[in-house]
This record gives C-alpha cells, sequence and structure tokens, in this order.
C-alpha cells in the first residue's frame, strides 16, 4: 500500500513538474491553434454607427485621424473585455491571420476565454452593487459575481439577467442574483432589504439615471421629483428577506415618513414615465422588472451601451455613465446601437462585435497633424484614458510570461497570479465603482511600478519569466527587443528605440538576462503601458 | 496701532467684498486672538468602535458600567477610564465631545461616516479630513506624500471626488522600510533605465504631443524619484529618534506610528491618520479594552507632550475616535455592541480649548445624550481649526455641489477664543 503511495505522489509531483515544463517551452513555430465557428454575424450596424459619426465630424468641421495598426486593435479589445494586454503567443497567432479576419477572430477567442467572463462579470458586479462588503451574513459578494461570470460566459440575453436580479426569489447563497436585494439589508432596518437604495441602484444601475438625488429634492436639472422617487421604491415595499431568502409578500404598503412627528403616509407604487408599459400581473418587483427591461423603455438599452461602449474606450459616449439626461441631446450612435441591442435579443456579443468594427473604436490614438481636445471631444481620435489597477496588474503578470495566462495555464502560476494580482490591485488603490475616473496616475502608482515587489519579482532573471526566455530563446539581439516590445506594449520598436535598445543589449559589461530585465522595466514604466490608447 | 487699524480696515474689505460670511467671522475671530490656524491634523483612528465607557465616558458605580471603573485627571470633575492615566496627566490639552451621534451602526459605512463627515451616498465618494487639508491647505514644500495612513487597515482615508491623488499614503509599521521607495540598483544601472524610459516616452509622444503630456504621467513618476530620494523620507524612521522617546510612546507598532506621525507633521505633512484596530468588543469587552488602552495610553499621551514640547501642538489638531461607541447594556457574552448613537472622541491641539468636556451620557443608557454633536459638527469644527472653511461649496466630477462639512456647525466653546 505505501508502495502505492509513494508511487502515486511521484507521479503528481512528476506530471506536475512536467507540464510547468511544457509552459516553459514558447511556442517555435505558431499556427493557429483555435479555430472558431461562431455564425459570421452579418447585418451589424457598423455603418449606420460609422455614418453618424462622420455626420458629426462635417457638422464640427473635424477630421478624423488615421486608423489605428490592428494590434493596437486587439490590445484595446483585450484591455477592456478581459483586463490584460495580449500575449506573445496570441500576438503571433493573431499575426498569421490574413488581416480581414483578425478582428472577429481575436473576438471570437475573446468571448471563448473565461478571463472575458470574470473580467466583465466583476465590471457588471461594480454596477450593479459597487464594491462595499455589504451586510456580512445576508450578503456573498463573491457568489454574486461568479454567478454574473457564469451569465457573461452563457451569454444571457441581458433583459433576462437583469429581470433576475431585480425579481429574483430565494436565498443569496443559492440564487446568488438575489444578492442585489439583500446587500442593501441593514442591522438598524431589522435586516430587511432598503427599498430606497434599491431604487436608486435599479435607475442608476439599468436605466443610467441618478434618480437617488430626488431621494432628498427634486433633480435640480432633470424633470424629476421626489415623488418619482418614492414612487418607485415603493415597488419593493413588500420584499422582505425570511428564511426562504429574498421574497415578496401578498399585502403591506410602503410608508415614508412625514415631517410631522411618527407621521408616515402609504406611497403607491409608480414609475416615473411611460406608466403604459407596467404590467398589472405578477409580484410589484416583477412589474418593475418588465417595465425596466420593456422594449420600449429606452433608456434601458441605452443605458447598457452606454457602459459597455465605457468599457472599451475608457469613456462613456455621454457622461457621465450612469446619468443619462432625458432632456439632453442623445448622441444618435448611442441609440442606433441601442435599437439594435434590442432588436436582436438584448445581446451583449453582438454589441461588443459592432462597436469593435466601428472606426471610431480602430481609429489611431496619433496624428501626425496636430490633435487635441476638439478631436477627442468629438471621438475623430482614440481617446487616452488611464488603465484601472486589475488592467495594469493582468498586463504586468501577461507581459512578463510568453504563454498565455488563462484558465488553462498551470494552477501554480494561476494561484501566483491571483494572490499577486490581489495584493498589487490594494497597493494600487481600487478606484471602487467609480469606473471611468480620467484623472492622472498617483505617487505610489508610480513607485509600485518602479520599485514594486510584483513587477520586480516578474521582471527579473527567472526560468518562467519572459525576460529570462527571450533572453535565452531570441536568437539575436533586433528579435529579442521586438519580442519585449510585443509583449510588454502590443507593438514593434521605432527605429529610434530598436537602435537604442540593441546597443543597450550588446553591453557585455551587465549580465544579457539582467540587460533585458532593464529593458522591460523601462517598458513598464511608460505612459504608454500605463494608459489605454 | 497703526498695523492692527491697517489689518482691521483690510480684513473689513475683504470679508465685505468675496470671503462668506462664516470665514469673515473667522477671520475676525482669528484676529482677535492673533493666532495662526493650525496647519496638521493627526487622526488616531481607534478601529473597530471603542466602548466609550472604559475610555472617554466612564459612569463608575452605574449598571452601565458593569464593574468599570474610573479615574481622576489633572483637569478637576473629568473622569477617564482606568488604564489611561498617562492621558489623565495631559487632560488640560485634550478636550472630550461625549455626545457624538451617528447614524451607521455598521463598520464601513460608520467608519466612512466619521472619516468623511457624510454618510455613504451612492451618487459621490467624499474625501476624508486629511484630503480636504492637502487640497485646501499650502504644499509647504514637501516632497513625501502630504497625506499618510500607517496601519491602512480596510477603509484607509480616501481623497473621494478630490481625486485619488488625495489619497492617504499608506505603509506599515515604521520599524520597516516605507515601501517600494527604493530600487535596489547600482546607480549607473538605474540612471540607464531612466534613460531607456525616456527613450520609450519620446516614441509613444510623437503625434500625441500635448495629450501624452496632459496624462501627467511622466510628472507623478518625476514627483515619485523626488520621494525616493527626499531626506524627508527619513521621517518615517523611527529608529532615529533616542531610545527614550521611544520608550515614552511604546514598543508598539501603535506607539511607533504615533511617533512617526509626528516626525512627519515636522517635515509640513498635512494628515497622518494612525490606525489602532482591536476595539470590536463583542466578547469579553472589559478585558480587550484593558488591553488596547495599554497601548493607547502611553502612545496618545506622549504624543501630545512631545507636540506641545516641540510647539508643534498649537499647529496641530489630534484627534481620538473610532467608527461609533459601544451598547451601554454588556451582552451575554460580557461584550458590547455597536451603538452610534452617542459614543465619545477625543480633541487636543491646534487651538481647540483642552479640559472642555462637551454633552453627557445617560447613566441608565436609555436617554439621548445631552448637546448631541453631529459627526458634521465635529468636521466642522476641525476644519475651522485648520481654517478651512467648512460650508465651501464644492463640485464632484458630475457638477453636484457638496460642502466639506456637510450641514455641521463648529462645537460650541471648544475652538479656544473664538466664542
Amino acid at each position: 500500500m505505501i508502495w502505492a503511495k509513494n508511487l502515486l505522489f511521484v507521479a503528481v509531483i512528476g506530471g506536475g513538474v512536467f507540464t510547468l515544463g511544457l509552459n516553459l517551452i514558447p511556442p517555435a513555430k505558431p499556427t493557429v491553434l483555435t479555430e472558431y465557428h461562431s455564425p459570421a454575424p452579418s447585418n451589424l450596424p457598423v455603418e449606420a454607427v460609422n455614418q453618424a459619426f462622420r455626420k458629426q465630424w462635417e457638422d464640427e468641421g473635424v477630421t478624423p485621424v488615421e486608423p489605428a495598426p490592428d494590434l493596437i486593435v486587439a490590445r484595446r479589445l483585450a484591455l477592456g473585455l478581459m483586463g490584460t494586454v495580449p500575449s506573445l503567443e496570441e500576438i503571433r497567432q493573431f499575426e498569421i491571420l490574413p488581416a480581414d479576419q483578425r478582428i472577429d477572430w481575436w473576438l471570437d477567442h475573446l468571448f471563448a476565454d473565461q478571463r472575458f467572463a470574470d473580467y466583465f462579470g466583476e465590471r457588471l458586479a461594480r454596477a450593479y452593487v459597487g464594491t462595499e462588503d455589504g451586510p456580512f451574513i445576508l450578503y456573498r459578494r463573491r457568489r454574486f459575481v461568479s454567478w454574473l461570470s457564469e451569465q457573461v460566459a452563457a451569454n444571457k440575453p441581458y433583459d433576462t439577467l437583469v429581470r433576475e436580479l431585480i425579481a429574483g426569489d430565494g436565498l443569496w447563497t443559492d440564487h446568488p442574483g438575489t444578492n442585489f436585494i439583500s446587500v442593501t439589508s441593514r442591522p438598524e432596518m431589522k435586516n430587511q432589504p432598503d427599498p430606497v437604495r434599491l431604487a436608486g441602484r435599479v435607475t442608476r444601475a439599468f436605466l443610467g439615471m441618478r434618480l437617488d438625488c430626488a431621494q432628498c429634492h427634486n433633480h435640480p436639472f432633470a424633470a424629476w421629483k421626489q415623488t418619482d422617487f418614492e414612487g418607485l421604491s415603493a415597488f419593493f415595499g413588500r420584499t422582505d428577506i425570511g428564511f426562504g431568502g429574498v421574497h415578496d409578500g401578498k399585502t403591506g404598503e410602503y410608508e415614508v415618513e412625514t415631517k410631522a412627528k411618527d407621521g408616515t403616509r402609504v406611497v403607491d407604487p409608480k414609475v416615473p414615465y411611460a406608466p403604459e408599459l407596467l404590467p398589472h400581473t405578477g409580484t410589484r418587483r416583477q412589474q418593475l422588472a418588465a417595465w425596466v427591461t420593456h422594449k420600449q423603455n429606452p433608456f434601458f438599452a441605452r443605458a447598457v451601451v452606454n457602459r459597455v461602449w465605457a468599457l472599451m474606450h475608457g469613456r462613456p459616449l455621454f457622461e457621465p455613465v450612469d446619468n443619462l439626461d432625458p432632456s439632453a441631446d442623445v448622441p444618435p450612435a448611442l441609440d442606433i446601437l441601442a435599437n439594435d441591442f434590442v432588436a436582436h435579443g438584448h445581446d451583449l456579443r453582438r454589441l461588443i462585435r459592432t462597436i469593435a468594427k466601428t472606426q471610431v473604436f480602430q481609429l489611431d490614438s496619433a496624428s501626425d497633424r496636430q490633435v487635441g481636445e476638439t478631436e477627442e471631444k468629438a471621438w475623430a481620435v482614440f481617446p487616452l484614458t488611464r488603465l484601472r489597477p486589475e488592467q495594469v496588474s493582468g498586463s504586468v503578470l501577461q507581459a512578463a510570461s510568453v504563454a498565455t495566462v488563462n484558465a488553462e495555464s498551470h494552477i501554480l502560476l494561476r494561484l501566483m497570479r491571483y494572490g499577486q494580482q490581489n495584493e498589487f490591485v490594494k497597493r494600487y488603490g481600487d478606484t471602487g465603482e467609480d469606473e471611468f475616473e480620467g484623472r492622472g496616475g498617483t505617487i505610489p502608482q508610480r513607485l509600485l511600478l518602479m520599485n514594486g515587489e510584483m513587477v520586480r519579482e516578474r521582471i527579473k532573471e527567472n526560468p518562467l519569466n519572459a525576460s529570462s526566455r527571450i533572453a535565452w530563446l531570441a536568437k539575436d539581439d533586433p528579435r529579442a527587443v521586438e519580442a519585449a516590445y510585443l509583449a510588454v506594449l502590443s507593438r514593434r520598436p521605432t527605429s529610434v528605440e530598436r537602435e537604442h535598445f540593441e546597443k543597450l543589449l550588446a553591453d557585455p559589461s551587465v549580465k544579457r538576462t539582467q540587460r533585458l530585465e532593464d529593458l522591460y522595466w523601462a517598458l513598464v514604466n511608460s505612459t504608454e503601458f500605463s494608459w489605454n490608447h | 496701532m497703526t498695523t492692527y487699524h491697517h489689518r482691521r480696515t483690510f480684513l473689513g474689505m475683504v470679508g465685505a467684498a468675496w470671503l462668506t460670511p462664516v470665514a469673515a467671522q473667522l477671520a475676525r475671530a482669528a484676529e482677535k486672538a492673533k493666532r495662526e490656524p493650525a496647519t496638521s491634523i493627526i487622526v488616531l483612528w481607534m478601529d473597530g468602535g471603542p466602548s466609550q465607557l472604559e475610555t472617554f465616558d466612564p459612569h463608575p458605580g452605574t449598571r452601565i458600567a458593569a464593574g468599570g471603573t474610573a479615574i481622576d485627571t489633572a483637569v478637576k470633575g473629568v473622569q477617564l477610564g482606568k488604564g489611561l492615566e498617562r492621558l489623565a496627566e495631559q487632560m488640560a490639552d485634550v478636550s472630550l465631545v461625549r455626545s457624538v451621534v451617528s447614524k451607521e451602526g455598521d463598520h464601513e459605512r460608520g467608519t466612512y461616516t466619521m472619516k468623511t463627515g457624510f454618510r455613504p451616498d451612492p451618487t459621490v465618494v467624499h474625501p476624508s479630513i486629511g484630503a480636504v487639508c492637502c487640497h485646501e491647505l499650502a504644499a509647504a514644500g514637501t516632497d513625501i506624500p502630504r497625506h499618510v495612513s500607517i496601519f491602512p487597515g480596510q477603509w484607509p482615508a480616501r481623497g473621494g471626488y478630490l481625486g485619488d491623488k488625495y489619497d492617504a499614503f499608506r505603509m506599515d509599521d515604521p520599524a520597516g522600510p516605507v515601501p517600494d521607495t527604493q530600487s535596489f540598483l547600482p546607480k549607473p544601472r538605474d540612471e540607464k533605465r531612466l534613460q531607456s524610459l525616456e527613450v520609450v516616452e519620446g516614441a509613444f509622444a510623437r503625434g500625441r504631443g500635448g495629450r501624452a503630456e496632459n496624462t501627467l504621467h511622466k510628472h507623478t513618476l518625476s514627483a515619485a524619484r523626488t520621494m525616493m530620494s527626499s531626506e524627508q523620507l527619513k521621517a518615517f524612521d523611527v529608529s532615529q529618534e533616542p531610545l527614550a522617546v521611544r520608550r515614552k510612546f511604546g514598543d508598539t507598532p501603535f506607539g511607533r506610528g504615533c511617533l512617526a506621525a509626528r516626525r512627519l507633521i515636522e517635515v509640513g505633512v498635512r494628515c497622518v491618520e494612525v490606525t489602532l484596530s482591536g476595539w470590536d468588543t463583542h466578547v469579553n469587552n472589559h478585558e480587550l479594552v484593558a488591553k488596547q488602552l495599554a497601548i493607547l495610553d502611553p502612545a496618545f499621551a506622549a504624543l501630545l507632550a512631545d507636540l506641545k514640547e516641540r510647539k508643534l501642538l498649537d499647529k496641530t489638531v489630534v484627534m481620538c475616535g473610532g467608527e461609533f461607541g459601544r451598547t451601554p447594556i454588556v451582552n451575554p457574552a460580557g461584550g458590547r455592541d455597536h451603538w452610534p448613537g452617542g459614543f465619545s472622541v477625543a480633541v487636543a491641539g491646534g487651538g481647540i480649548k483642552g479640559g472642555q468636556v462637551v454633552g453627557a451620557t445617560d447613566p441608565d443608557g436609555k436617554k439621548e445624550p445631552t448637546e448631541p454633536a453631529k459627526v458634521a459638527d465635529l468636521h466642522a469644527t476641525m476644519l475651522a481649526a485648520v481654517g478651512i472653511d467648512h460650508a465651501k461649496v464644492n463640485h464632484t466630477p458630475i457638477g453636484r455641489t457638496v460642502k466639506y462639512a456637510d450641514d455641521g456647525t463648529p462645537i460650541r466653546g471648544l475652538l479656544a477664543d473664538r466664542g
């Protein structure tokens, strides 16, 4: 018996070492490893969106810049959809495809990747419930996020997903969507969900409106009244949390305090606009969910289109991302995309693909002409936006590895990555719920990238690190420099850069692996690395 | 005499022209007192929510004391919980607000409220008081971050809508190095790396020019390099203090944090938050609090004495408190639970009058406290001490207008020579 056990142990360890070893060898001759057979999407409204922008540019007398290289477009997509730069391995595969197939292949590749589901799940979670830890017993944030990831992975129609969040019943542990409700419960309220916070969340996350300002006073620039907000809150007036989890009672009224001492008055559920879309059957939450996601409720699709646009561009089409002012003009592109989204089954992937293929998304962020704020405002040049902490840490880890670090990577690698990433994001300073904060970086962020442990560990001499592998395996210096540039910045060096770094690599006074490490350090600390462009 | 008249005319003119009435009033009060506002704030953050009854608000001999005892202090009639003997000696410089009332009984929400002066609001993230100070007060030639959090815990002070450049710089025990400030490389290699970085930056700037410049990336990086080589970094290094001084603060991480706070203030840091966690005493309250006091008492008392000796106490507001207090009634596990409805905060320095007690809690633990002080009132008081108009209106990134201290007003009688 003991023998068998020992043998098993040796086999397990040996197997582990073997797979790790396989990971060490970079693909010598790239072939397209994966082919995707999703039906070619037709009739995407790409041209309509392009025309809308062209008209705007013409009206404003703005000239768009040239298209960006397709590797840079791939980088934007990788960062926006899965929070990391493409791996050197992926870049090699991308580049052997014919130019006109690359972006579609890349999108298929991303959609099939668990990293997309995880990253997008977290982004949706932040929009829905923020980052707070919430009530200890009644709320499971991680269950909620992984449930959202599963819905993204299954490409569940977005309206169905949202209906489950607003109207779902059950325990937050086995019906994780109900965490959306239970997160608002507080001990001071006898652990019952808070209708006021729920109404605020629903309007902000799903309709892109900050109706919660009307919680205390009439909205300063929109048409919302305090009574609109109370009417919405009343839809949650019968929702309670009991042994069976979140549940709607058949009776009970929503009451608010009046100014008179101990005075209350009953508020009936009421939607702030388009009452004809509200069904007459179902629980109050089901009615609200149907109204929010109704095909003729224009704010529902606009809100999600605006958010997805922002995740991909680093900047929403209409700012701020969750305050679609009903009295302001909506950019025509927003409505074109929103209408298509509703007409084609609330399909998030179709929406992402459409945006990815528009002229605006594929524009360069640089130009030989003088471009500035006017062009950025008109989307005539791709905006420069700061990357999120997860995007920066994900990119450091990916750039430090030749092979793709994904769900199929070795478990040891993934564990290491997970631990390091959490620590890094904590120090870098999570921006929390504010996903699209445009201001410059901080001193601790720069210190962390220059001197921090994760960067040091990931660029130093180590058989697992790309810097060492490139140093050993690249046939000559020009190729080593190019490989490093592709792995970190997803582009090839300019002639000036090539010359500088080839000279650096030829310096015999420093070990070659250390010279590669220095090259990596310079690339990782550049503006280009920490900004979406 | 002439000078006096000039100043008065000038202030009157300016006040009428553009100062808000409150600021004008403050200016007049300041003139009367002829004292400059404080320039720094130290927050001793008691993470977990300390029991008021065994610290700043004892009710010896009552049922709610549950056997806890009190000690006399240097100020007649003011008692502290047993275990704060050294702080008691400094009482002439310390005031207690015993009637702080908050509406948040959850750690995260309570922390937010106490650190910012506002209840959590889904539409805006408010800045902590330290961020407000850094935003409003002059930079004073510091190369190191002006807002520091020692033992940052889960929810360190944030810049909120003022921007994350006002987030507190986070660090752990000052016995260790300042995180990420050393490159560990020989100088020539370090310099070569920077030269290489310039080459990469040059390529990115091509075709992006001013827009790349506007990211402030290079600017921030060079500020970080300045910090790395700054002499002021030594302010974090408490081992440079004589042993006797270190002993006074106590040989604990928190004691070292308080000592580092004093050193940081000396080089121009605006706000230091030092956290002592372990106050969430749902079980065995008395025993756990006694252990906490053994850490807090020497550190807090030494900090005040040290600041005073160096003539820094007048320029530094020191505040000690947590996210809420604890229930007057002891639970069956010998613990006390969360209680935002009447708890204590100690304030000292920065022109705040010492030896005062504001408000009183009910010895039966039933009635609401007298002279209740809202969290916003506390913030208004501290802001007034550093000369910031708490009613100043700011615009958040989405264009909402917010004041610095909600609807608070400075607590009466706490600001020395200010009525």
